[in-house]
């Protein structure tokens, strides 16, 4: 705790960071431990919800709107509807593991601690300062309009043919 | 601020996220669970933007934001199509393919 009262430490936008992280992790664990397929959608937006309030504190304000917009408006949405039409039963379903799921825990925790371990061990100590002012959304569009341009151009052609496929997908014949 | 926040919120984030892939069995969830990665990716993208006071990592951010609305899409689509046909959406059940 000593290090969150150095003095180039903003103590507010940590525990902030704090509060809003632990909501996140506790939304993800139901998103991937629980046996109902909608409230795991709803404990999914409130991750999704946190990651943009995360935005937010990190000073990307257009990318925390981008992820309101695209993923609270739109995603979820989508998933909503896939749960509604593809779902047989209300309520809590009892084989939505897999039989071996048990796998999983070890490969999941391995993981997790395996890059916990190298984050901190590279970034301990190291502090952010917080910048000023949110990012201006003229220097991200600056970005995407001159190094960015062909991924621009070529996401657009991605889009479009994901959405002619979903409809190609989806159609009844 | 410390860097090591981010870093490691995305990288509980991501491990979670991972056992959702392997453990599920209903498709619709694993695509939840590939939301849960995609998310932790874009924390990381602007948390080494802040670092380095830079705004491409919020251009790649915005970059995956858009091929993970065209994922959820097509692959939603896809599982709206296998349960046309099979009536079931469980991932071990579809073995067709297997050699």
């Amino acid at each position: 705790m000593s290090a969150l009262l150095a003095a180039d430490v903003n103590v507010a936008q940590n525990v902030g960071f704090y509060i809003i992280a632990a909501v996140m992790v506790f939304g993800a664990f139901r998103v991937v431990t629980g046996s109902n397929v909608v409230h795991a959608a709803l404990w999914l937006v409130v991750v999704l919800g946190g990651v943009a309030a995360q935005y937010v504190l990190a000073a990307a304000e257009f990318v925390a709107i981008s992820q309101v917009m695209v993923y609270i408006g739109a995603v979820m949405v989508l998933f909503l509807f896939g749960i509604m039409l593809t779902r047989a039963t209300i309520g809590a379903e009892a084989d939505l593991n897999n039989t071996n799921w048990k796998i999983g825990i070890p490969v999941a925790v391995l993981l997790g601690a395996t890059m916990i371990w190298v984050i901190v061990d590279e970034y301990r100590g190291s502090v952010l300062e917080a910048p000023d002012a949110p990012m201006p959304t003229e220097a991200i569009s600056d970005v995407f309009l001159r190094e960015g341009l062909v991924p621009f151009l070529a996401l657009s052609f991605v889009l479009l043919a994901a959405a002619i496929g979903a409809i190609v997908l989806a159609r009844k014949d | 601020m410390f860097a090591v926040n981010f870093l490691v919120l995305a990288a509980v984030l991501f491990a979670l996220g991972v056992f959702g892939v392997i453990a599920r069995r209903n498709a619709v969830m694993v695509l939840m669970s590939i939301e849960l990665i995609l998310n932790s990716v874009n924390l990381n993208l602007i948390a080494f933007a802040m670092m380095n006071g830079s705004p491409e990592g919020h251009v790649f951010a915005l970059y995956v934001i858009a091929v993970a609305a065209a994922e959820v899409g097509v692959g939603l689509a896809m599982v709206l199509m296998i349960y046309r046909n099979r009536r079931s959406i469980a991932l071990d059940e579809l073995s067709a393919m297997k050699g």
